[in-house]
């Protein structure tokens, strides 16, 4: 164990910085340290629960309980400080990856210690609450940390070396395009442009937007009016027809990229409101145990 | 003809008008040539409210005009006054199209036909030049305009831009903004966009595909009417509505001017400036050059030689420079006691590179350079230390310590630090005083400008810097003496980027060192260019082929424009016969590499794909320009979740602004390269910036200090578009209040509208360029990447980021 806690001290010095050579994400940090870390004091607990003798039996409110229970009290609100330290730069050595790479590891560490801080004492009250409130927050992180895992790559596929602007741009480009081609149509052919032409990229529900679904899509149904029609001239409208299916590739791929982006976010509306609700019951929980006294 | 003046001068600029106003108060019969209807046209054609600055600040401003910084409008309002209150004579609309005749009697012909005669003439017309003018009847109408200082002077207007290089096409491009609602039409004379930028083609091709702008090829106006324009189109003439023509023609550059009347230039280069005498004047007696066509592009110098032209002319001999006691400061840390003039003699006389250097360009290279005493033993500068300052030898001499315990003397008048200079490297050794000596420090911008205006002060440099480089390369030993076969057939040949130096399987037995810029060496391999290695500058290449005799193993070319020194085999070889050491070392040399080779090639056999994988993204990171970078930022996309915390925290290290665009810049095998300054090797930002306020850190970086001027001169020359001109944001509430409040913009770059409502009362920020400093000066390194929450975010120089290691992890 010495050896995981012998840091590299980065002197950071103007003259000699530390750097890395490779990429290395942060579950892997540091030659997953903190899965290390992490995994042996799950383990200690597990140890340390069966050969300790509580009477009558482990429960929360044994000096072995309170030990468990300060820790996992500890842990859970430096796990919450992640969220102020990732908004805070300072100028000394430091790594966010590093913490967030102890934050994941120490955060599924409390699955352990908060499970066998409750001596698998489950009811209806407030205490379990506040269990069931953590194991959710560990939880929609465990999903938080399989996205993170995941959906880069995707991301970056899709998006092909376009920013969001360029790709917001690019549909603006089609439908300045579509207005000017959309002239000589007749009004029953030039109605569904229109629609399309006063769609926002950006609107639909979340549903929508997380799914990548949007059945109700002007561009779409104005591609499937057009492609059917006949009363234009054939000329203008193929070329109509030729910058909708363009404007619905932009379309999609814009979407695409807004779904990733929002899997990738959504956990975290839920991560942190629970994250609250978790330290408000732990707070009645640690208060009320006080009575008990 | 009017009366004979005692002098005129030509151009009211700063330097002019500061010229006129000291003949003004001296009482000298003067004239004060301008060729527009208003004083100092440069600046009168800057845009609306922009922030002028003063700078350098430590020069004592000496003229009879006031000067501080401020909007244009304030400082052109203050000349005026100036003006009327020293009594210039000013004849307005006097362009000057001829000077003949000698001193006490030039006669100045203008373009009105006017003919004045004056003993001396002042030129002071900058180096903007003349606009074309139009050609067609018509065009002396008003509504045609050189230059818009505002696009939004103009709105719901039929618009037409002649011209259609980049100030054609950015005018235009300016004026058919969709909020202004003008009609805009751009015309050019001949059927492609051949002088301008490809960027700036293609901006204008998309406004054109989507109807903001017509574009018309092959047309040229022909004649101009108000309110309309008949145009002469492949097709026939035409006539389209017209308010407003932009022309864009290109302009005049003064120098054919300034050589008709007989001014010898130092050089046939776009850089070189006229010969001057410590007094200003030129080659023609009675003609002096003050200002921008000087070589002075400051308006604080322009305005002091102003004054002092005027007081030589007039017979002043005592009057010492402006720049007089900042000199003196300059010498003042030396044991001896001499005038600044006999320092400037002294070492004029006894440094081989300034003797061909003019009085007046020595106090110049003085001012932008340091001089000091050294005690025998004392450390000048330490091996590895970043720094591209050149140091020449006045007194005494120098030690350099080519490897531990061995020192070779550099003699007095050399010069050393020469290889920091040209290939912006870290310095190759330690060097120490090797008795009480006096060395000069001249910065890297001060002695790439001597050696662009004195030819001989650049072959000196040259062909020193040569003969070390190759002593630093080839160690063991070597003398002087030795290179000099090398060196005298030496050849120094340009290579743009991409260019094969080295063909695989060609016979040849050059060797060549890389002086700028960097090569990668690649290797066919089952028909596929398999990238070797990349060379930085101070390598060399081409010595497997003299060793063994046999044809080159691999092809050599360039990742970025450089300079490579070729020399020939035969040569090498008298210089490896004549110290076995030389050869013993590079045998060595070569056999690394040849083990490298043959390790690539191995694993080419078992593992193809990681080895395929290797050279495909070395060969995309050189295509993205990082051949010159010397730590650059790349983003891995596997890792990347896209919180834009690397921009935040960017931002937040610094003064509210980010340096970075992530998202912005290509992306091969999720390896991302986005739009951040890479702190070349050459930085192309450093190439031309006035107040000198770029330049390169200890740790390597490239950083500016205050004093920018807000010319935008480094962002135009940087090729990567990492340089923003922008103002600083208001500081923005603590982190706190806005996490528990919701107060504030929260972290990271406040939007615009934020900044606006947010800017203090009567405060307008100035516009100044913005670039990344590798967060010199924090500790913890740089924020980008210490902020990034999932490690996407690496600064890396390429050869570590490319080394054989990664492939031997990649391949297992």
């Amino acid at each position: 164990m010495a050896s995981l806690f012998q840091r590299r001290r980065n002197k950071a010095t103007q003259t000699e910085r530390i750097r890395e050579r490779r990429h290395e994400g942060f579950l892997r940090h540091a030659d997953f340290r903190w899965a290390k870390i992490s995994g042996g004091l799950c383990l200690l607990v597990i140890i340390s629960y069966a050969l300790v003798d509580v009477t009558p039996r482990h429960n929360g409110g044994s000096w072995y309980g309170y030990t468990l229970g300060t820790i996992g009290a500890g842990l859970i609100l430096w796990l919450t400080a992640l969220g102020y330290r990732k908004r805070k730069m300072t100028s000394t050595a430091w790594s966010l990856k590093a913490w967030t790479s102890a934050h994941v590891y120490l955060g599924l560490s409390l699955i352990v210690i908060g499970t066998w801080h409750t001596g698998f004492q489950l009811g209806w009250n407030v205490h379990t609450l506040a269990w069931a409130l953590m194991m959710l927050v560990i939880l929609s992180g465990l999903y938080g940390v399989i996205a993170y895992a995941t959906l880069p790559k995707a991301l970056s596929n899709n998006r092909d070396e376009m920013t969001q602007m360029q790709m917001l741009e690019a549909i603006r480009a089609f439908d300045r395009q579509l207005h000017a081609a959309a002239q000589p149509l007749t009004p029953e052919d030039t109605a569904p442009v229109l629609a399309a032409l006063e769609e926002d990229p950006f609107a639909g529900s979340i549903g929508a937007r997380l799914s990548g679904r949007y059945p109700k899509c002007a561009t779409a149904a104005a591609l499937r009016t057009l492609s059917a029609s006949r009363s234009s001239d054939a000329e203008a409208r193929e070329k109509v027809v030729g910058l909708l299916s363009q404007k619905e590739a932009a379309l999609t791929r814009l979407r695409r990229h807004l779904r990733i982006r929002g899997l990738l976010e959504i956990w975290l509306y839920v991560h942190v409101p629970l994250t609250f609700a978790l330290i408000a019951a732990l707070s009645a929980h640690i208060i009320s145990v006080f009575f008990y006294w | 003809m009017s009366e004979p003046v005692k002098v005129a001068i030509i151009g009211s600029g700063p330097a002019g008008l500061s010229a006129a106003s000291r003949a003004a108060q001296l009482g000298l019969s003067h004239v004060l040539l301008e060729k527009t209807d208003h004083l100092s046209d440069t600046i009168y054609k800057y845009q609306k409210g922009k922030h002028v600055m003063a700078t350098p600040n430590r020069l004592d401003l000496r003229s009879d005009c006031r000067f501080d910084e401020g909007a244009r409008e304030t400082i052109l309002g203050i000349w005026d006054e100036d003006a009327a209150s020293n009594k210039i004579s000013v004849a307005y609309h006097a362009e000057v199209v001829e000077v003949t005749g000698e001193k006490g009697a030039f006669q100045i012909k203008t373009a009105k036909g006017d003919i004045i005669v004056a003993e001396h003439i002042v030129l002071a017309i900058g180096t903007q030049g003349n606009p074309n003018r139009m050609r067609c009847p018509g065009n002396d109408l008003p509504h045609i305009i050189y230059t818009v200082d505002d696009p939004e002077d103009f709105k719901d207007k039929h618009i037409t831009v002649v011209g259609s290089g980049d100030a054609g096409i950015e005018n235009a491009l300016g004026v058919a903004e969709e909020a202004l609602e003008n009609t805009v039409t751009i015309l050019n004379r001949s059927k492609d966009f051949a002088r301008a930028k490809p960027k700036n083609v293609s901006d204008m091709m998309e406004a054109g595909e989507n109807g903001s702008m017509s574009i018309r090829t092959e047309t040229q106006p022909k004649l101009v009417e108000p309110g309309w324009l008949t145009l002469e189109t492949p097709t026939g003439d035409e006539k389209i509505e017209c308010d407003v023509i932009v022309a864009r023609l290109g302009s005049v550059a003064p120098r054919a001017f300034v050589e008709s009347m007989g001014i010898e230039f130092t050089g046939p280069d776009r850089e070189a400036f006229p010969k001057l005498s410590p007094t200003f004047e030129t080659t023609v007696p009675g003609i002096y050059v003050i200002g921008a066509l000087a070589g002075y592009p400051l308006i604080k110098h322009c305005m002091n030689q102003g004054y002092d032209v005027v007081e030589f002319l007039n017979g002043n001999q005592a009057l010492t420079p402006a720049d007089e006691k900042d000199l003196a400061a300059i010498f003042a840390g030396l044991p001896q006691q001499k005038s600044v003039s006999e320092w400037l003699e002294f070492l004029r006389t006894r440094i081989r590179i300034f003797a061909d250097v003019s009085p007046l360009q020595m106090r110049e290279f003085m001012l932008d350079s340091k001089i000091a005493f050294y005690r025998t033993g004392d450390v000048v500068f330490e091996k590895d230390e970043p720094g591209s300052s050149l140091f020449a030898i006045a007194d005494g001499q120098a030690l350099v310590e080519v490897a531990p315990g061995v020192t070779v003397p550099i003699e007095e008048g050399s010069i050393f630090g020469e290889v920091g200079l040209i290939s912006g490297r870290k310095r190759g050794a330690r060097i120490r005083a090797g008795a009480d000596s006096i060395f000069v420090e001249v910065s890297r911008t001060a002695a790439l400008k001597l050696m662009g205006s004195v030819p001989g002060a650049k072959r000196v440099i040259n062909r020193i810097s040569l003969e070390r480089q190759l002593l630093q390369i080839f160690k063991g030993g070597l003398t002087v003496e030795d290179l000099a076969p090398v060196v005298d057939d030496a050849e120094v040949i340009r290579v743009p980027a991409g260019k094969v130096v080295l063909q695989e399987g060609d016979a040849g037995d050059d060797v060549y060192v890389i002086r700028s810029g960097s090569m990668v060496v690649e290797k066919d391999i089952g028909g596929k260019p398999i990238f070797l290695r990349y060379l930085p500058a101070g390598s060399y290449f081409g010595e497997m082929a003299v060793l063994s005799g046999a044809p080159r193993n691999a092809t050599v070319k360039a990742a970025v424009g450089s300079e490579v020194i070729k020399l020939t085999g035969a040569g090498f070889k008298a210089m490896l016969a004549a110290r076995p050491q030389v050869r013993e070392a590079t045998e060595k040399a070569v056999a690394e590499r040849a083990q490298m080779n043959s390790f690539i090639e191995s694993r080419k056999a078992s593992y193809s794909s990681a080895v395929d994988l290797y050279s495909d993204t070395a060969t995309f990171i050189m295509k993205e320009g990082l051949g010159e970078a010397t730590d650059a930022l790349l983003i891995d996309e596997n890792l990347c979740v896209g919180c834009d915390n690397c921009e935040k925290a960017c931002a937040d290290s610094h003064e509210g602004l980010s340096r970075l665009d992530r998202e912005a810049g290509k992306t091969f095998a999720h390896l991302h390269v986005p739009t951040s300054c890479r702190h070349c090797e050459h930085p192309h930002c450093m190439a031309d910036c006035p107040p000198n306020v770029i330049h390169r850190g200890p740790d390597g970086e490239v950083f500016m200090e205050e004093g920018c001027i807000g010319c935008g001169n480094c962002m135009r020359n940087c090729p990567y578009g990492v340089i923003r001109m922008e103002a600083a944001p208001p500081e923005k509430p603590s982190l706190l209040r806005w996490l528990l409040t919701g107060f504030g913009p929260g972290p990271g770059e406040p939007s615009p509208k934020w900044t606006k409502a947010n800017m203090p009362e009567g405060k307008k920020p100035k516009k100044i360029a913005v670039k990344c400093d590798m967060c010199k000066g924090i500790s913890g390194g740089p924020a980008c990447v210490r902020a990034c929450p999932t490690g996407a975010a690496i600064r890396v120089s390429p050869e570590e980021f490319l080394s054989i290691a990664r492939l031997e992890e990649d391949a297992g």
